[in-house]
């Protein structure tokens, strides 16, 4: 007796349809085989399946039982396939009705004692299965919040003998429980930092336009404490927005139950030794970067010059494009990677230079080798860069800075005026710059970054086109010429 | 073309030869030397040799104690470049933000009341000095450690290319002579000989720049050093020459004045307003963008104004995250 079951699997985020058929041949030698490229996790489904059903005080069919997941051309990862194979064999050996399995999709883990565990990529397959003109997934019940994002009928079920009931028409699905939208954390505050008065405002600009931002200085000056208090200054996420973040974190299995929508920028910092896979996505069974979970929000590279440079320039077609491409011999996988970059770095291997109380020990070949970690095309792509010096102990001892909120509301005010339209230069904006291409080592690129930078502080500024003032506070934020050179 | 062989020979044999030595070696090499074709050789790579009994020699360079027998050049510039007044200006390669700008705008200004600016394109300052006379659209010559055809530091393949362009590049040895550390003290016997003044800008205690400097003494040549802070082992060197009496040099005028010349004046208006108070408070030391702006009460964004349009104007400079206002 044959049955089916649908799912759909992964590659990268784009779900492709799968068809679980189990054959149960009840005079066949006891053997129970999973086929169609399953890995080891799937595999190992079969013994979670088994000891599932019989949790669930149903039979596991005698004889020979096959399960093929197709197209067997595809590889199959993960333990999402446990639930569909389980209803599948089910209904092969007569135990649910086929007409009503064909109408629903489904997706879970079983636990040994039936009940169903969440899995990764829900988001995904809900889609998948929205697209096919499926209108229900059975689905554990903690999955169920993330897959009713998709505008899909989501099916909650804590058990496996639940959700065989509600195929036989014999109960209704539990309750999507409502979701405790916890707080979320609270992010560091802009009012714990003292002075740092260009860098405070640097983080303003590149909040509001949404630029890529450089900090360099001496080690202990609080670069990474201002970089890390970015995303509480940003704006929260549209629900496009959310919808695109969300679907890339339930492909990495990072979304909890608590918060199944994700509607702040997310923030991710890999360390430096990441490998180039782990920032820019890809591995064996194609998954999204760093860059990709950073998606619509901030990715900061804390030491930027300690970052292999294969890492660093595999960053730079996504910055260009906002997408990360990966081919591999599994297939092709598109990530969005719309991310705003912040790096930090020391201005040199032993840290002192740019620190007036200390003196560099750095060789000319050492500094020049530090520098060339970053190549121009890579430095080109940071519209701020900042010197954080070392704060003087008077700045330590004053009160706290203005507060993230307050400077929240201006950079949504700013990205409103920005959203609207365009800000023109003024003539005399236009002759300074080009008095700025003539005077200061600019490429054209440079001369673009600069242009960018002043539409956001004009914007910042509630004015109605860039000025001059506008456009030589940009100048000031430049890569400086020992960086460039 | 006795000096062409005798050059290609102690570029061969790595002597520090003046004249032609005695000895069976050279009088072999002169026999089996043909000049004709050694100069088209040199022609078709576009270098040029400039023999020490030719007329265009600088008659400074043939004074020195040991005169090279001759210089291999590479670059446009035509030969009177190198009899023109010149100033050496050298110092650490491993420079402060303080000496960099320091060398640079210095070179500037030399450069643009007219002088050419001699160097040894080493990373640091001797690259500063170099770039600081481009920008002020200034000639320049370089003199090299190694093979005229080298370029050493690599990384300055593309300075020398900038120079080549409109000034020179000069060097004793032949092309394919390898830089080696004891060829650079006697490049500096060059770089002093060809300059009438010698400039110091930053040198640790045992630095190559004071071997130039000593160099420019012996020869009677105008020595300066640009005085550092007396706690930075980078100004060690330079003040230690101050200490035996060479002219301490604060503004370009210092320098321009041995020569008889006077400083152009910078291009733009006086400042006012808030860049005026900026100005004022970078001279009495350099500051970060954020002491400006507490120093002065100004938000951070009138500061980077200020202080961007007196970089446009050439007054202060940039470096390390520290604003210092130009010499001069």
């Amino acid at each position: 007796m044959l049955a089916r079951a649908v799912t759909h699997a992964l590659v990268g985020l784009e779900p492709r349809r799968v068809e679980v058929e189990a054959d149960v041949y009840e005079n066949g030698l006891p053997s129970f085989v999973i086929v169609g490229l399953p890995d080891r996790a799937c595999a190992e489904a079969r013994q979670r399946v088994r000891s599932g059903i019989h949790a669930a005080e149903l039979r596991f069919p005698g004889g020979r039982v096959t399960v093929n997941l197709a197209p067997a051309g595809l590889r199959k990862e993960g333990s999402g396939y446990d639930l569909p194979i389980a209803l599948a064999v089910l209904a092969a050996s007569r135990q649910l009705p086929h007409a009503e399995l064909d109408r629903h999709a489904s997706v879970g883990e079983l636990a040994l004692d039936g009940r169903l565990r969440r899995v990764g990529g829900v988001l995904a397959v809900a889609e998948g299965a929205r697209r096919m003109g499926i209108e229900r997934l059975l689905c554990p019940t903690d999955s169920a919040a993330e897959a009713s994002l998709a505008g899909i009928e989501a099916l909650p079920f804590r058990h496996l003998a639940d959700a065989v009931a509600y195929l036989r028409g014999e109960r209704g699905p539990d309750e999507i429980e409502p979701v405790r939208i916890v707080q979320a954390m609270s992010l560091p505050d802009l009012a714990d930092v003292r002075g740092h008065e260009r860098a405070r405002r640097a983080l303003e600009i590149a909040a509001a336009g949404g630029h890529n931002l450089l900090l360099g200085g001496p080690p202990g000056t609080g670069k990474t404490m201002l970089a890390r208090r970015l995303p509480g200054i940003l704006p929260p996420l549209d629900a496009e927005a959310s919808l695109e973040v969300t679907r890339i974190h339930s492909v990495a299995g990072l979304l909890s139950h608590e918060q199944p929508l994700i509607d702040t920028p997310p923030f991710r910092a890999p360390h430096h030794s990441a490998s180039t896979a782990a920032i820019v996505g890809g591995g064996p069974g194609i998954r999204p970067g760093e860059a990709s979970l950073a998606h619509r929000g901030v990715l900061l590279l804390d030491e930027l010059a300690e970052f292999p440079r294969p890492t660093l320039e595999a960053l730079r077609q996504p910055l260009e494009d906002g997408f990360v491409c990966i081919a591999r011999a599994a297939g092709r996988a598109i990530f969005p990677a719309r991310f705003q970059l912040v790096a930090t770095m020391n201005l040199c291997p032993c840290g002192a230079r740019g620190d007036p109380g200390a003196e560099c020990s750095c060789s000319a070949q050492r500094l020049a080798a530090y520098r060339d970690k970053l190549s121009r095309a890579l430095l080109d792509r940071f519209d701020l860069v900042i010197a954080v010096p070392r704060p003087r102990s008077a700045e330590l001892a004053a009160g706290p800075g203005e507060a993230s909120e307050h400077v929240a509301e201006r950079v949504a005010a700013a990205r409103e005026l920005l959203a609207v339209a365009p800000l023109r230069r003024t003539a005399e904006a236009d002759e300074l710059l080009t008095r700025a291409v003539d005077r200061l080592p600019l490429s054209g690129r440079g001369r673009a970054r600069v242009a960018r930078v002043a539409r956001t502080i004009a914007a910042l500024a509630g004015a109605e086109e860039v000025r001059p003032d506008h456009l030589g506070e940009a100048l000031a934020y430049r890569a400086p010429q020992e960086l460039a050179a | 073309m006795n000096e062409l062989a005798l050059a290609v020979f102690a570029s061969e044999t790595g002597a520090h030869l003046i004249r032609p030595p005695v000895g069976a070696r050279w009088a072999a090499h002169l026999r089996a030397f043909d000049a004709p074709a050694y100069e088209r050789q040199l022609a078709e790579h576009g270098f040029r040799f400039l023999a020490r009994s030719a007329p265009a020699f600088p008659p400074l360079l043939r004074a020195i104690h040991d005169p090279p027998p001759g210089l291999f050049l590479r670059g446009h510039a035509g030969l009177e470049l190198l009899s023109r007044p010149a100033a050496a200006i050298v110092g650490a390669r491993a420079c402060s933000g303080y000496g960099a700008s320091a060398a640079r705008t210095l070179a500037r200004d030399a450069a643009r009341a007219g002088l050419v600016v001699v160097s040894g394109l080493a990373r640091g300052i001797d690259a500063e000095a170099h770039r600081g006379a481009l920008e002020a659209g200034g000639a320049t010559i370089a003199v090299l450690g190694c093979g005229i055809d080298r370029d050493y530091p690599a990384a300055h393949a593309e300075l020398a290319r900038r120079i080549a362009a409109t000034g020179l590049l000069v060097a004793e040895y032949a092309p394919g002579v390898e830089p080696a550390p004891w060829r650079f003290p006697a490049r500096n016997r060059i770089v002093a000989g060809l300059a009438a003044a010698a400039v110091v800008v930053e040198a640790r205690e045992r630095s190559g720049a004071l071997i130039t400097a000593d160099l420019a003494l012996d020869e009677g040549r105008e020595v300066f050093a640009v005085p550092g802070e007396i706690t930075s082992a980078l100004s060690a060197g330079t003040n230690a020459l101050l200490k035996l009496g060479a002219s301490p040099l604060t503004c370009a005028a210092d320098l321009l004045s041995c020569f008889g010349l006077e400083a152009a004046e910078p291009p733009g208006v006086a400042p006012s307003g808030d860049s005026a108070r900026v100005l004022a408070l970078l001279r009495e030391s350099a500051a970060g963008a954020d002491e400006v702006a507490r120093a002065t009460g100004l938000p951070a964004s009138a500061v980077a104004r200020a202080l961007v349009e007196r970089e446009l104007d050439g007054r202060v400079v940039a470096a390390d995250g520290l604003y210092r206002p130009v010499l001069g």
